[in-house]
């Protein structure tokens, strides 16, 4: 089912994770993707990846969800491993050489590799962001780490506003089009098999409803904000206030003695490296 | 012959993660051929889950789901043979409209079946008669019609397709009393004229009284019973007990036992209460 797709779904809980202040942990996302970034080498893919299972036996979230997250990628994953594989060149001996056109090197191999895992870190490591954190803490902090550009009339506000609103919707989406597709299923629609082209054609009973509920519902949630007076950012409090304690800036401190450490690695073992790499 | 039956049949939703959910729970079941049977049960007992695995829409976790005796989930089953066979209405059906006109909406079940033009378009006619939606709607776009055409429209769409079994989810909800009689009375004109089976899913207590013969209660999943209209009101302290309500006139007899004036404990309908206050009162015993 649709609904089982769980890629930046939240699952609630009461972990220290759970619980730390929402913007640092989107300070803290960023700090990942850009250590997981800065790791050139096998040794601290692995450390980066170690720490991340620390963090997510912290969160109670269960490892089956885990890999589930990582179906949908999977194909993006395949493709970087086939460019990986076929376009780099190595300094010695190819492994494999079909007519000087198809050159598989033992650099593309680890390459592959290295570039697999990279991804698959980045994905799990980000969607622990999305588990651990409502989507209303997500925004609110994503517009309180902004508002300073509210100053150069970015519209930070508007912009927090549609990104929850979106996150409210997707899973009242995900569950219309399921219960579209059962109807039209239960009128014999063929939604799985068939050429592209067919299955697009089969789409069609399944989409004009979607967006004529969409549009309606969209009109009437618009309706209802105007009902409750709102007007906008200006002045707006809010029910639950963001609070960062002392359990934050610690995390944060690890998390800065953790790259610190990286960098190290890097610095000192460099030989486990990787000569160049398609990105 | 039974032409449904379900052998511990259990079913969870999200299996595998936090959110798993086991809305039907091991049950077993068999309905016969030509009956018309009301489903009846609190929100969330499993009523719409446990309808979509007639036509093979939900597959089960555990369990069998045989349909005309034959198991619908092997694999020389073509599933959607299953799916013309057993029309399922969902609840809201009308959200499901989607073509440019009501005729080429209703036509759209008969097309996937591949029937011939002709005959489509007899099917069709049909279909809409047996609804009640006139020639003149039938040209009208789905989208400009109200709430309760728009459902006839979404139920003439499978009854199009001429199943042996009928099942429908709510088809009366939502709807104001003129709708509501109107959509109930033609299902069951239809169930007459053709003696399909019908299963019919219902909050209304007094609707599943009139309309069918056998009643399936549902509680937390499980079938809490599965017999005749009478037998299943014989045990209306224990329905209510479920949180379910019984007609509006059998609380009146009910009290009225209380009371001291006993009527007999098998009385659902306006009309038969009638008949046995009249008895009553004949014998001299009130005033
Ligand atoms: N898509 C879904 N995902 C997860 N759980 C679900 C889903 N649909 C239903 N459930 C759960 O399964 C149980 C049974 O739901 P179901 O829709 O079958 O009940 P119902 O008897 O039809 O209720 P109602 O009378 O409100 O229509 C409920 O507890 C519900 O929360
Ligand atoms: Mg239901």
């Amino acid at each position: 089912m649709l609904k089982d797709i769980t890629i930046g779904q939240f699952f609630p809980g009461n972990s220290l994770i759970h619980r730390l202040d929402s913007r640092f942990k989107i300070i803290m996302d960023i700090a990942y993707v850009v250590m997981l970034f800065t790791a050139s080498n096998y040794l601290g893919l692995i450390a980066v990846g170690l720490f991340m299972i620390l963090l997510y036996i912290m969160s109670g979230v269960g490892l089956r969800l885990v890999l589930k997250s990582l179906r949908p990628i999977m194909p993006l994953i395949a493709i970087t491993c086939i460019l990986n594989l076929f376009f780099i060149r190595g300094s010695g001996e190819p492994l494999l050489n079909i007519g000087g056109v198809i050159m598989i090197y033992p650099e593309g191999i680890t390459t592959s590799i290295f570039m697999a895992v990279r991804i698959m870190f980045l994905i799990i490591g980000m969607s622990l962001l999305t588990y651990t954190t409502s989507p209303i803490e997500l925004t609110d902090a994503i517009e309180r780490l902004l508002s300073p550009l509210k100053k150069l009339h970015f519209p930070v506000h508007e912009l927090a506003m549609m990104m929850t609103i979106a996150l409210r919707f997707i899973p009242t989406l995900i569950e219309e089009t399921d219960k579209i597709m059962s109807a039209q299923k239960a009128r014999g629609a063929n939604l799985d098999t068939g050429g592209l082209i067919k299955k697009a054609k089969a789409l069609i009973p399944v989409m004009i409803p979607l967006f004529v509920s969409a549009f309606k519902r969209a009109n009437e949630l618009a309706l209802a904000m105007e009902c409750r007076c709102y007007r906008g950012g200006e002045g707006r409090t809010r029910m639950k206030q963001l609070h960062s304690g002392l359990k934050d800036y610690i995390a944060l401190a690890v998390m800065a003695v953790f790259f610190a450490e990286l960098i190290l690695l890097n610095i000192y073992i460099p030989y486990l490296g990787i000569p160049y790499m398609v990105p | 012959m039974s032409v449904i039956e379900l052998k511990n049949v259990t079913y969870k939703y999200s299996a595998g993660t936090p959110f798993e959910a086991v809305a039907v729970n091991n049950v077993s079941l068999t309905v016969e051929k030509g009956e018309f049977c009301g489903i009846i049960g609190h929100t969330g007992s499993g009523k719409s889950t446990l309808i979509q695995h007639l036509n093979g829409l939900v597959k089960p976790t555990f369990g069998e789901v045989y349909i005309d005796g034959e198991n619908i989930w092997s694999k020389d089953v073509d599933i959607r043979e299953v799916r013309f066979k057993a029309g399922l209405v969902f609840q809201y059906s009308e959200h499901q409209l989607f073509e440019e006109t009501v005729y080429k909406d209703i036509s759209y079940g008969p097309k996937n079946m591949g029937l011939s033009e002709e005959e489509i378009d007899t099917r069709v006619r049909a279909a809409a008669e047996s609804m009640g939606i006139s020639e003149e709607l039938l040209e009208r776009s789905p989208f400009d019609l109200s709430g309760g055409q728009k459902r006839r429209v979404a139920l003439a769409g499978i009854i199009a397709m001429e199943p042996e079994i009928l099942i429908l989810d709510e088809p009366a909800a939502g709807l104001d009393p003129i709708g509501r009689e109107s959509v109930l009375s033609r299902i069951s004109e239809y169930h007459k004229k053709y003696g399909t089976t019908i299963l019919l899913v219902s909050h209304s207590m007094e609707d599943i009284v009139r309309f069918a013969e056998k009643v399936l209660v549902m509680n937390k999943g499980e079938v809490f019973c599965h017999s005749p209209t009478d037998e299943v009101f014989a045990r209306q302290d224990e329905i209510i007990k479920i949180g379910l309500d019984v007609p509006q006139i059998t609380r009146v007899i009910m009290k009225l036992r209380q009371k001291g004036i006993d009527l007999g404990s098998d009385i659902y309908t306006v009309e038969r209460a009638k008949e046995r206050i009249l008895e009553y009162m004949a014998k001299g015993r009130i005033c």
